[in-house]
This record gives C-alpha cells, sequence and structure tokens, in this order.
C-alpha cells in the first residue's frame, strides 16, 4: 500500500503529462512570452493568501504561493512542491518528499523547515479551516531538508484534500519566524514559491505579476506578466471584455445575463472546469428551531414548491445542476440513487395542509451578491407564495445579512458553501450539532441535531475503510434527504470566459485559484 | 480687524462641527448590523470563535463603544486617524493614494460644468424667444433628468465598445508604461468620458439657473438705463446682466465643489477610477470603520473650506455684501 500511493503519485505525474502531451501535439507546443489581462472582482483585501482567506485574494495569490499539491479535476492528488508522497497502511502517516530545487523570490531555499513552521506555527494560529484540519494532527517533523511526515491522532481520510493552496500555502519561515504576522512588512510584498511574483499594486486600479524567471519546473511558466483588472462595476467589466481590453474573466466576473453574449463573441471560449475542488453548492438556510420552518413537512413542501430547474434555465443559463440531496453529485460518496424531489407544488400544498399551516408569515433573506441573486430570490418568493406560503422578503446587504445569518434571526435565507473536495471537509460542518454556535454563517446556523447523523459523520471522517466509510455516507445522505435540515437549490456552475488563443488556461480542479503555471498564449 | 475675526469665529465654528460630525458618524456607523471581523470571517468562507476574537482584539473592537471613542478621537486630535483593518494600512495613506485621482476627475467636471453651463445658459438666454435657446433648454433638461450610471454606461457602450475611441475604464493604459507627457496624455484621454459623465448633470443646472436668472435681472431698472445710455449689447450682458445674474450660480458651484471629494461614487465605480468615492463605498459595505470616517472627514473638511471660500468669493463679486456683514 505503502509503495503502491508512492506509485499513484508518480503514475498521476506522469498521468498528468501525458494528458498534457495530446492537446499539445494537437495543436502547437506551448509559447512563451505574451500577457494575460484578467479581471478581478471584489478587490483582494490583501495578497498574504496564508493570512487572507478569501476568493479574490486566492484568484491573484494562488500564482504567489504554493501547496505541497494540486488537484485533478477528478479531486485526484497532483505533485506541486512535494514529488511524491506516501500514506501508510494504518492512514496515520503521511510522508512527504519535496522538491529539491524550489527557491522563494527572494531567493532563499525552500525546505522542509518551511512546511513545518507554515502547518504547526502559522496556519494553526491563522487559518480557521486549516486549523481545524490540523486538530487530527499528532505531530509533523522534517527528517530531513527534503522529507517532511505528518503522524495523525487517528486516520483521516480527508487529509490527502487538505494541500491545496488556500488550505496549506507555504509561508516562508525566515521572514515570518518569531515575527508579528499580521504587522510584518513582507504582507504587503509577499514572497512566494510561485511561478510569478508580485510585482506592483495599485490600489483600485491594477495588480501586476511577473514571470519567475527562476521557477523550478523548466520552461515554466510562459506568461511574462499578469495584469488583474480592479473594474467595480459588471457591465463595464463586460465592456472591457467586449473592446479587448480583459482576455480572461474569471467565473462571476459578469452578471450571468451577460454570459452568453460574451461566450459567443468570435474568439471567445467557455468553460466550467477549475470548479471541482470548491463547487459552490447554492443552499436555503431554514430555521429549525422555531416557526414554520422547525417543522419536517414545511421544509419538505419548500423543496417540492421551488421550481429549481426553471432557476437554472433561465437565471442560470442552463449551468450548473439540480441536486438529489445533501452531496454534490461531484463528489465521489455521492448518492446517486436518492429520490429527487421533483417540482410539484400539489404535493407542496398537501404537505402544508397536513401540517395545519396557518399563513403565519415567513421572512426570506434573498444574498445581496447581484443581480442574479437577487432575481433568484424573486422566482423562490413566487413559487413557495404560489403554494400558500406568506413570504415576506427582507433586504440588507452583505455585512447585514452575515450578522442576521450568524444570529440565526432568519426563516429562510439564501447561501452558498465550499465543499473543499470531501464531506468531512465541506459537508459535515453544516450538519453535525457540535458545530451550532452563534457568531459564524458557516457553520450548522440551521440548528439541526440528530444524534445518528453527528454519529455517522463523526465515524466515516476517520474511517480508513473505503466500503465502510460510503456505507455510513449513504445511510447520512438518505437520512438528510427526508428530514430537509435545509433546502439544496443549485450546483452552482463557475463559467470561465477567455479569449480562445490562451491555452491550458485551467488545468487542475482548483481552476484559475491555483494558477496561471501551464497557461499559453497562442501568438497570431 | 472685524475681518480678521470674522475669519477666526469661522474657524473656530468650523473645528466643533468637525468634531461634532465625527461622533455622530461614529455612532451612526456602529449602529449599522455586522463589523468588520463578521464580514472579514464571512469572506474567508469559514470561521470560528477563536478567529473572530482574534480579529476583534487586534481592532480593538473588543473594547466598550465609549473607549473606542475616547481612542479614535484622542487618535485624530494627534492627526492619526487609524488603520484600515481590510486594506492593512493606516487609513491616511489609503486616502492621501486616492485623494489626486479623484481630484482630478472631479476637479475636471467641476471646470467643464461652470465654464460651459455658464456659456450655454447665457446663449439661451440671449435667444430666449428663438428656436436655438429652446434647443439649449431641451438638451439641459435631458441631462438634468437622466441618471447618470446610464449616461456612464451608454457613453462606455457607444465611444468605447462601438467606436472605439476612448478607454472604456481605468486611470491610465495598464502595461503601457508611460512617463512625463505621453503620461499625462494618456491620463488626460482616460479622464474624458468620467469628466463629462459627471460634469453633465452640474452643466444642465448651470445652465438653467443662469438663464433664469439673466432673464429676471434683464428686466431691471439698471438695464434699461443702460440700454437708454446706447451701450452696446454685447457689453450690457457680459457686465450689467452677467455679472449681477451669477450670485446663485457661485452658491451652487460652492455646493458642488464641497462635494468634489465624495460626489463621484457612480462615475468611479462605473469607469473604474481609483478615487475616494470608491474607497468610501467599499468601505461602508466592509464595515472598514476608520477608513470610512478618515473619509467623512475629509468629505465634511472640504465642505467647510469650500463654504467658507464662497463666502469670500461673494463679497468679492458683490461688494455690497461685505458692507451687510
Amino acid at each position: 500500500m505503502t509503495l503502491l500511493s508512492s506509485v499513484t503519485g508518480r503514475l498521476t505525474a506522469a498521468a498528468l503529462t501525458l494528458s498534457f502531451a495530446a492537446p499539445v501535439l494537437a495543436q502547437e507546443t506551448p509559447q512563451a512570452g505574451g500577457v494575460a489581462n484578467v479581471a478581478i472582482q471584489p478587490e483582494p483585501p490583501g495578497l498574504m493568501l496564508p493570512l487572507v482567506q478569501n476568493a479574490p485574494t486566492q484568484r491573484v495569490a494562488g500564482n504567489i504561493f504554493e501547496s505541497l499539491l494540486r488537484y485533478s479535476t477528478d479531486l485526484e492528488p497532483m505533485p506541486q512542491l512535494a514529488e511524491t508522497w506516501e500514506i501508510s497502511d494504518d492512514g496515520l502517516t503521511y510522508t512527504f518528499h519535496l522538491h529539491p530545487d524550489v527557491k522563494w523570490h527572494d531567493g532563499e531555499a525552500f525546505s522542509s523547515a518551511d512546511v513545518v513552521f507554515s502547518a504547526d506555527v502559522f496556519l494553526r494560529q491563522t487559518n480557521p479551516r486549516t486549523r481545524v484540519i490540523l486538530d487530527h494532527v499528532e505531530s509533523i517533523e522534517a527528517p530531513d531538508d527534503n522529507t517532511v511526515v505528518f503522524t495523525l491522532k487517528e486516520p483521516f481520510p480527508a487529509f490527502i484534500q487538505a494541500f491545496e493552496v488556500g488550505t496549506m500555502p507555504m509561508v516562508p519561515k525566515h521572514i515570518y519566524e518569531g515575527t508579528d504576522f499580521y504587522n510584518n512588512p513582507a504582507n504587503n510584498h509577499p514572497v512566494g514559491t510561485g511561478p510569478f511574483e508580485f510585482a506592483k499594486w495599485d490600489r483600485g486600479s491594477v495588480i501586476e505579476l511577473d514571470k519567475n524567471p527562476d521557477y523550478y519546473e523548466d520552461g515554466k511558466p510562459y506568461l511574462d506578466k499578469i495584469y488583474w483588472h480592479v473594474i467595480p462595476d459588471a457591465a463595464s467589466r463586460a465592456a472591457a471584455y467586449e473592446n479587448g481590453t480583459l482576455d480572461i474573466m474569471p467565473a462571476g466576473s459578469v452578471e450571468n445575463f451577460d454570459i452568453p453574449r460574451l461566450s459567443e463573441m468570435d474568439g471567445s471560449c467557455m468553460t466550467e472546469s477549475g470548479n471541482e475542488y470548491f463547487n459552490p453548492f447554492a443552499m436555503l438556510w431554514l430555521n429549525n428551531r422555531e416557526g414554520p420552518t422547525a417543522d419536517k413537512r414545511f421544509r419538505q413542501a419548500v423543496m417540492y414548491a421551488i421550481d429549481r430547474d426553471f432557476a437554472k434555465n433561465v437565471l442560470w443559463n442552463g449551468l450548473g445542476e439540480v441536486p438529489n440531496g445533501p452531496f454534490n453529485s461531484t463528489l465521489a460518496s455521492h448518492d446517486d440513487d436518492l429520490e429527487q424531489y421533483p417540482y410539484d407544488p400539489d404535493k407542496a400544498e398537501a404537505l402544508l395542509d397536513e401540517m395545519g399551516y396557518d399563513g403565519e408569515p415567513v421572512r426570506l433573506l434573498p444574498l445581496p451578491y447581484g443581480e442574479t441573486w437577487t432575481r433568484w430570490g424573486e422566482a423562490v418568493r413566487q413559487n413557495l407564495e404560489d403554494v400558500g406560503i406568506n413570504i415576506e422578503t427582507e433586504s440588507s446587504d452583505v455585512a447585514g445579512w452575515n450578522q442576521k445569518i450568524s444570529d440565526w434571526d432568519y426563516d429562510i435565507a439564501f447561501t452558498y458553501l465550499f465543499q473543499y473536495g470531501d464531506p468531512s471537509l465541506g459537508i459535515a460542518r453544516t450538519y453535525m450539532s457540535s458545530n451550532i454556535a452563534k457568531g459564524s454563517p458557516w457553520n450548522n446556523v440551521e440548528g439541526y441535531a440528530n444524534p445518528k447523523v453527528d454519529e455517522l459523520f463523526a465515524k466515516a471522517a476517520v474511517e480508513n475503510d473505503s466500503e465502510k466509510r460510503q456505507a455510513m455516507y449513504d445511510e447520512v445522505q438518505q437520512i438528510l434527504h427526508d428530514d430537509v435540515p435545509l433546502a439544496w437549490i443549485m450546483e452552482l456552475a463557475q463559467p470561465t470566459i477567455y479569449r480562445c488563443n490562451v491555452h491550458d488556461l485551467i488545468t487542475t480542479g482548483i481552476g484559475l485559484s491555483d494558477g496561471f503555471k501551464n497557461a499559453w498564449i497562442e501568438q497570431q | 480687524m472685524p475681518y480678521v475675526s470674522l475669519i477666526l469665529g469661522r474657524v473656530f465654528k468650523a473645528v466643533i462641527v468637525l468634531l461634532a460630525i465625527l461622533v455622530f458618524n461614529f455612532f451612526l456607523i456602529h449602529a449599522a448590523p455586522g463589523d468588520p471581523a463578521a464580514v472579514m470571517a464571512g469572506e474567508a468562507g469559514a470561521t470560528d470563535q477563536q478567529f473572530l476574537e482574534d480579529l476583534r482584539e487586534r481592532f480593538g473592537l473588543d473594547q466598550s463603544l465609549p473607549v473606542q471613542l475616547w481612542r479614535y478621537m484622542s487618535g485624530v486630535l494627534q492627526l492619526d486617524f487609524g488603520y484600515s483593518y481590510r486594506q492593512q494600512m493606516p487609513v491616511l495613506d489609503l486616502i492621501l493614494d486616492r485623494l489626486p485621482a479623484t481630484l482630478l476627475l472631479t476637479g475636471a467636471a467641476f471646470v467643464i460644468s461652470l465654464a460651459f453651463g455658464i456659456l450655454a445658459g447665457t446663449l439661451a438666454a440671449m435667444r430666449a424667444k428663438r428656436p436655438s435657446g429652446s434647443v439649449i433648454m431641451g438638451l439641459s433638461l435631458l441631462f438634468y433628468a437622466t441618471p447618470l450610471y446610464w449616461v456612464a454606461m451608454m457613453a462606455v457602450l457607444v465611444f468605447s465598445v462601438m467606436l472605439d475611441w476612448l478607454p472604456a475604464y481605468g486611470y491610465s493604459t495598464v502595461g503601457a508604461g508611460y512617463t512625463g507627457l505621453t503620461h499625462v496624455g494618456d491620463v488626460a484621454v482616460h479622464l474624458i468620458l468620467p469628466a463629462l459623465t459627471l460634469g453633465l448633470f452640474f452643466m444642465a443646472v448651470y445652465t438653467r439657473m443662469t438663464r433664469t436668472s439673466m432673464l429676471s435681472v434683464s428686466q431691471q431698472d439698471f438695464v434699461k438705463t443702460a440700454r437708454a445710455k446706447g451701450l452696446a449689447p454685447g457689453v450690457i450682458q457680459r457686465r450689467h446682466i452677467l455679472r449681477n445674474a451669477l450670485l446663485p450660480i457661485i452658491t451652487l458651484a460652492g455646493l458642488q465643489a464641497g462635494q468634489m471629494v465624495g460626489g463621484a461614487v457612480l462615475t468611479e465605480t462605473v469607469f473604474a477610477w481609483p478615487g475616494i468615492g470608491r474607497l468610501m463605498y467599499e468601505a461602508l459595505m466592509q464595515r472598514d470603520y476608520n477608513l470610512l470616517l478618515g473619509i467623512f472627514f475629509f468629505c465634511a473638511l472640504l465642505v467647510i473650506l469650500f463654504n467658507m471660500l464662497t463666502d469670500v468669493i461673494y463679497r468679492l463679486a458683490d461688494p455690497r455684501i461685505k458692507e451687510a456683514t
């Protein structure tokens, strides 16, 4: 098994090379040179990814920082700073063999000591999501400069999914050790090992990254520069793509109704790939504590009342998937056989009659993330009113939305959550009763508590046998499917629009968020 | 001497007003739901109690409101506007970094609107009974009534996307590396659309006001006297009518000038102009208290300064005012 894992690591590397070879032969060999002009929205608050955890920061800084692994679009681990790795048979020891010739952007050598410092000291202090994962870790040791050994307290199979750049970015020990991390001057000029280096940031205008000339993978990166254009207005971003100023529009750069127009332009391409690791899952929080939403029949009625196919086809341009239960369909542990909740207003009305719903007002809080979400709020409101639910829509800005959900001050509220490639990282947190605590909009804010579900999630997370684990996940999906602690409304697609002469832009399941290492521009 | 004491009195009042504005704003923005720690935790997509407590402690938000106010005010009195939690930079640096772009934009819009507004208004007054006058008034009504963001979007669509004459957004060409005169030219080209967009509304206001004011002045006895004296019509228009019609325009110009820091949020957003208005809007959305208070302070300061300046200009334009005070 030990040997096998190591071989798998190498095989994945080989498979990657092969999968690269195919399109390269079909088109041309990658050409060096060229500049990428990319939209970024909103402007990141900072670029020190190990300190600042949010999506726009990672979009840009995913080029500056690296982690030990990347993940394919099937979420298989791929080599990055670690060339190979082994997992012991008992699932307790993870050994990583680092690439020997890696240098930080300031010229210092990268070594296993940096890995130990990053994981054991820096990220434990600064990243709440990584902190939870590292709770499973007994010790992190560096037997030599190029080897790191993580020893776990108990088997935790999802651990191999945790070496993504946003979760476990490597921090230069020689710069940060013994300093106040938050006030280190290097935060304004981040130093990583990645294919691009920080060059300049004109706040409010543009972030400039330069090619790392000493990058350890031969010939890479191909691009000379990346400019991240800060344009606050969605319509202006669309115009800037139309008139040729921008080449790459990451997901969320334009409103959904503009996507068909932009992607159908001459020389414009679109891909939904690069989304597999995060897989944002749109849901309606249903407050399980009080009011009509505390009744299971009401929550089931909501599932029947909402026309999710309409939302997909009209609001999201047919992109995305309608989920059949609490697990995203791209997860290996997803149960394909769960029965889909169809759009069935009659059944919804029957359920409401059965529970004796008396027209008590129910508050609906849409997500203030732009026009598409506003319209989605209107569509859901209409669906719910059609079956006789008395809806009061509330409005709020992002900070207010955040606050209401964190304080459990809502009846029905829109949200979406990242999945992070494994149920124990992205899904269990939403349903386990140990995760009920005011103050966060990302934990079990619906207040669902079911000892059986708690037990299944807790056991599955530390079960090393994949068949036994799957049996538990199948059971938990069935229970949640019937209890409807919250409404699963859409597996969101994240389309990237770009000029077709940009090749190999997205080669992993993390997409634009882990760097432009392989991207190259075909010169006309 | 009375002049000096007048100014001193004004400055004293201004300081009191500024401090009152700061205190009022402080409580106002703390009354909004959510705090910067919650917003940052929300953006992180994952959080725990320790993370929130760490943030609140670093930002000083774990203290009681009066303590926070005391800390903030004592900082301001030493010209220390604090630290932007979110942007991880001193507030003063952030504001000074963005101020030139905003002043360039609003200053250009101010000059354009004032110059063309008075010109168009004068023409409209002189041709009040002719079709050309009606055309000017019709256009000004159109500009007055059209929402700013719509004008901005249409300008981008026509001049940038369809005709490709002018850049769609930004302050200068990204990656061009221009220096010296080429850089100035580059910025000027980028300035045209946003400055015109922002200037159109006030241009329309000045046009209408100039025309009305001039028509009412032209009915007065001293104009009849001037005509009777046989002065040339142009001289009457310029020296007798226009000069006397200027007072309401100065009042309005003072108001517009006072809005120069914070009044361009929409234009800056649509044209991605890296100015204060956007900074303020983002700070509001992110509950970046220190930054928001700092920008409010500068906006208030500018309004007060321009009010004082307007008073001085009144006296220059109409010496009778000096005697009255």
